[in-house]
C-alpha cells in the first residue's frame, strides 16, 4: 500500500481498486436481456442502474417487451437512453409526460413508460405529470427521486428533504429560506385518473424487491386499462449528497425516506 | 367533390386531415383556436386523436410523441403560444421528427419568429405562407409531405385573416409523391430484438454498436442533413408584371394578395411595376427574386411589421437594386390595420408614391 493515500474511516474495510478482488464478477454478468451493454458511466454506489434494472426486469417478466416504449427525462439515468434493448423517444427536460401521452394516443397498443428524475418531473415539468396523471392517461411515469440535480453535481430541487446539504443550500435547506419538499405521490394520488402510486427504494435487497412488485402493479393497471400509474423510487446519489458511496443507503432511509415516505400511496385495485 | 363554402380554420382542418393528419394537440389562442375546435370534433370521426393540451408546451411535446410512432401529427398556437414552443421546434428539429405546426400569427410581426425561430442550435424549419383560403389548404397537405420527406418540423404561417375569411374550396387529398419510409418510427414491435430503436435529439447511436459516443458527429450529420433540405427544397414563389417593370413590390400572405390586386390595377392602368409574392418564406426564393427585380429601378417591400421580411429581400438582392419599405405595424384587435392597411386604395397610394420618386408617370 505504500504510497497509495487512503482516507481511512473507522471499521471499514478499504478495498483497493488496483486489481480486482479474487471473487469479483464482471458488471456484464449482471446484465438483464434488455440492456444492450451492462458497463455504465453512473457513479458506483448510485441507485438508479438499479431502478432501471428493475423497471426492464419487469416488462420483460409481463410479457410485453415487444409493445414497450420508454421516454427518457434528462438528469444521470438519460445515459441509459441509448443503451437498452428497448425502444426509446428522448424527451427534452422535464416533457416525457406529453410525448408518452402522444405516443399513447397514436398507438394505444404500446406500453409505454417514463424515466424521469426529481428534477425533471418535480423542477422542471411538474405540471407534466400532473395534468397526464388527471387526464387518466393509460401510461406509467417512473420517478427515480434522490433529492438532487445529480446531473448538475448536487443542487437543491423540490423534492431535497429539510437540512439536506447541496451545492446551493450548504447550510442544508431551510425551509423559510429554500421552501419545502413537494410529495409529488400524495399529491398525484388525490386525482381521479389515478390508478396505482407507489413510493419505494433501492437501498437494499428488501426495498429492491418491494420496488419489482409496485413497478409490475403499475404496469398491470396500464395494462388493465385502469388509469394512469406512477412510482416514486427513492435512489441513492453519494455523489450529490456529498457523502461516502456506503453511507447511502442508511442516508437514504434516514433523510430521503423520513420525508418521502416508502409505502402503496393509492391502489383502485385494492379498494 | 363539390366546393363548400368554409372558413379558413375549418378549411386548414380538413386540409390537415385530407393529408392523413391523424393526431392534433393544441391549446387555445386566437386564430389558433378555430383550427383547435375543428380537429377535436373531426379528429376522432376519422379514427385519429385529438388532445386538449394544458399548455403550448405539452401540445408540442404531444405532437411529438405521436409523430415519433410515424402518424401524421401537428400542433400551433398564436404569437405566445410559439413562444413558449421554441426549445422543442429546435430539439424536434434535432430528433428528425416530422411534424406539422401552424403558426396562426395575427399579423405579420410573427415573420422573424416563423422563419428564424427562436429555438437553440443550428436547425431550420422549411415555412409557407399562403394568400388565401384555397392556397392554404394546398399547402397545409404540402407541409406534411415536406415534413416527411427531410423528416424536420415544418411550420405553417397562417394570420388572422385566413383565419377567419369565408372561401369556397374544394379539399381534395393531393399526391404530392412518395416519402421515405418510416423505418425508423417508433410502435415497440423492435423492444427485444436486438435492434431496438431510439428516437432522439442527442443522436442515434447506440452503446452496443461499441462505435463510442460522438455528439458532434451526429451534429454534423444533422447540419449536412439541414443543408441538403435547403438545397433539395422547391423555392415557391408568385410572380407577376415584372418583365419591364421599374418597381417591384414584394408582400407575402394575406398583405400578398391585396398587393397583387392593387399591382394588378396599376398595370391595367400602364405603370411599369410588378409583384413578387413569396410563398415559401423559408427557403426563401432568393433567385426568383433576384431574376424578378433585374431591370427593376427599386424594390419595394410591403408588410404588416416594422420590417422583418425586407431582410430576406435585401440578403436575396445582394445590393443588386435598391430596396425600400412601404409597410407598417397595424393595430386593430386583429392585429392588421384592416382599415387602413388592407385598403386597396391605401396600397394604391403607397406603391403610386413610390412611383412618383422614380419619375414614372404611364
Ligand atoms: C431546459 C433545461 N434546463 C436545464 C437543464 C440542465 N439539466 C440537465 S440534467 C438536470 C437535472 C436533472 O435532475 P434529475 O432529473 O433529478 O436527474 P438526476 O441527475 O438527479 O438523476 C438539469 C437541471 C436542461 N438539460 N434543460
Ligand atoms: S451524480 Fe448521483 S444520480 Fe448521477 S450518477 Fe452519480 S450517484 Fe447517480
Ligand atoms: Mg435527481
Amino acid at each position: 500500500m505504500s504510497g497509495l493515500r487512503v482516507k481511512r474511516v473507522e471499521g471499514l474495510r478499504v478495498l483497493s481498486t488496483r486489481e480486482a478482488p479474487a471473487d469479483a464478477r464482471l458488471v456484464d454478468d449482471f446484465t438483464p436481456s434488455l440492456i444492450d451493454v451492462g458497463a455504465h458511466h453512473l457513479c458506483p454506489g448510485c441507485g438508479e442502474p438499479i431502478a432501471m434494472r428493475s423497471v426492464l426486469e419487469i416488462i420483460e417478466e409481463l410479457g410485453v417487451i415487444n409493445r414497450a416504449i420508454g421516454i427518457f427525462g434528462i438528469g444521470c439515468y438519460t445515459g441509459f437512453s441509448n443503451n437498452l434493448d428497448c425502444e426509446v423517444l428522448q424527451a427534452l427536460h422535464g416533457r416525457a409526460p406529453s410525448l408518452a401521452t402522444g405516443v399513447k394516443r397514436a398507438k394505444p397498443d404500446t406500453v409505454v413508460f417514463t424515466i424521469q428524475g426529481d428534477g425533471d418531473m418535480v423542477n422542471e415539468g411538474l405540471q407534466e405529470v400532473i395534468h397526464t396523471a388527471a387526464r387518466g392517461e393509460r401510461v406509467t411515469c417512473i420517478m427515480l427521486n434522490n433529492g438532487v440535480f445529480g446531473e448538475t453535481g448536487g443542487h437543491i430541487t423540490a423534492t431535497t428533504v429539510l437540512g439536506q446539504r447541496t451545492k446551493n443550500t450548504l447550510e442544508g435547506r431551510d425551509g423559510r429560506e429554500h421552501g419545502y419538499p413537494i410529495r409529488l405521490s400524495n399529491m398525484l394520488a388525490d386525482l381521479e385518473g389515478v390508478a396505482f402510486v407507489g413510493r419505494c427504494a433501492v437501498n437494499s435487497a428488501g426495498n429492491v424487491a418491494r420496488t419489482r412488485k409496485m413497478i409490475q402493479r403499475a404496469f398491470e393497471a396500464q395494462l388493465n386499462d385502469e388509469g394512469f400509474s406512477f412510482v416514486e423510487i427513492l435512489t441513492m446519489c453519494p455523489t450529490g449528497w456529498f457523502i461516502e458511496t456506503q453511507e447511502a443507503p442508511e442516508y437514504l432511509t434516514d433523510k430521503l425516506a423520513a420525508t418521502h415516505t416508502l409505502g402503496v400511496v393509492k391502489d383502485i385495485a385494492a379498494r | 367533390m363539390t366546393s363548400q363554402l368554409m372558413e379558413g380554420s375549418g378549411a386548414i382542418a380538413e386540409a390537415m386531415i385530407a393529408a392523413g393528419c391523424r393526431f392534433f394537440a393544441g391549446y387555445p389562442m386566437t386564430p389558433f383556436t378555430e383550427v383547435l375546435e375543428h380537429m377535436a370534433k373531426r379528429l376522432p370521426v376519422v379514427g385519429g386523436a385529438c388532445v386538449n393540451a394544458e399548455s403550448e408546451l405539452e401540445a408540442i411535446g404531444m405532437a411529438w410523441g405521436a409523430a415519433a410512432t410515424g402518424t401524421r401529427a401537428a400542433t400551433g398556437s398564436t404569437g405566445q403560444g410559439l413562444s413558449l414552443m421554441q426549445e422543442s421546434i429546435a430539439e424536434a428539429a434535432m430528433a428528425h421528427l416530422p411534424l406539422v405546426i401552424l403558426n396562426m400569427a395575427r399579423a405579420q410581426g410573427d415573420y422573424f419568429q416563423a422563419t428564424r425561430g427562436g429555438g437553440h442550435g443550428d436547425y431550420r424549419t422549411p415555412v409557407l405562407a399562403p394568400m388565401d383560403v384555397a392556397e392554404a389548404t394546398q399547402l397545409a397537405q404540402l407541409a406534411f409531405h415536406i415534413a416527411d420527406t427531410w423528416r424536420n418540423p415544418v411550420v405553417f404561417f397562417g394570420d388572422y385573416y385566413l383565419a377567419h375569411t369565408y372561401q369556397s374550396v374544394d379539399i381534395q387529398p393531393i399526391d404530392f409523391g412518395p416519402v421515405p419510409a418510416k423505418d425508423w418510427a417508433l410502435d415497440g414491435s423492435s423492444s427485444g430484438s436486438g435492434r431496438a430503436k431510439l428516437v432522439s435529439p442527442l443522436g442515434d447511436t447506440k452503446q452496443r454498436d461499441n462505435v463510442g459516443y460522438d455528439l458532434s458527429d451526429y451534429y454534423m450529420r444533422a447540419a449536412a442533413k439541414t443543408t441538403a433540405m435547403i438545397e433539395g427544397l422547391d423555392r415557391l414563389v408568385d410572380i407577376g408584371h415584372c418583365d419591364d417593370a421599374d418597381l417591384v413590390v414584394v408582400a407575402f400572405g394575406t398583405a400578398g394578395k391585396y398587393v397583387r390586386y392593387a399591382v394588378d390595377q396599376l398595370r391595367a392602368e400602364g405603370h411599369r411595376v410588378g409583384y413578387v409574392r413569396p410563398i415559401s418564406l423559408f427557403p426563401f426564393p432568393d433567385a426568383a427574386l433576384r431574376d424578378a427585380a433585374t431591370g427593376a429601378k427599386l424594390v419595394a417591400v410591403y408588410e404588416n411589421n416594422q420590417g422583418q421580411m425586407i431582410d430576406d429581400v435585401r440578403l436575396s438582392l445582394e445590393g443588386a437594386v435598391p430596396v425600400r419599405f412601404i409597410g407598417g405595424l397595424s393595430l386593430d384587435s386583429s392585429g392588421f390595420g384592416i382599415a387602413p392597411d388592407f385598403d386597396v386604395e391605401v396600397l394604391r397610394r403607397r406603391i403610386d408614391a413610390v412611383l412618383t420618386d422614380l419619375g414614372g408617370t404611364p
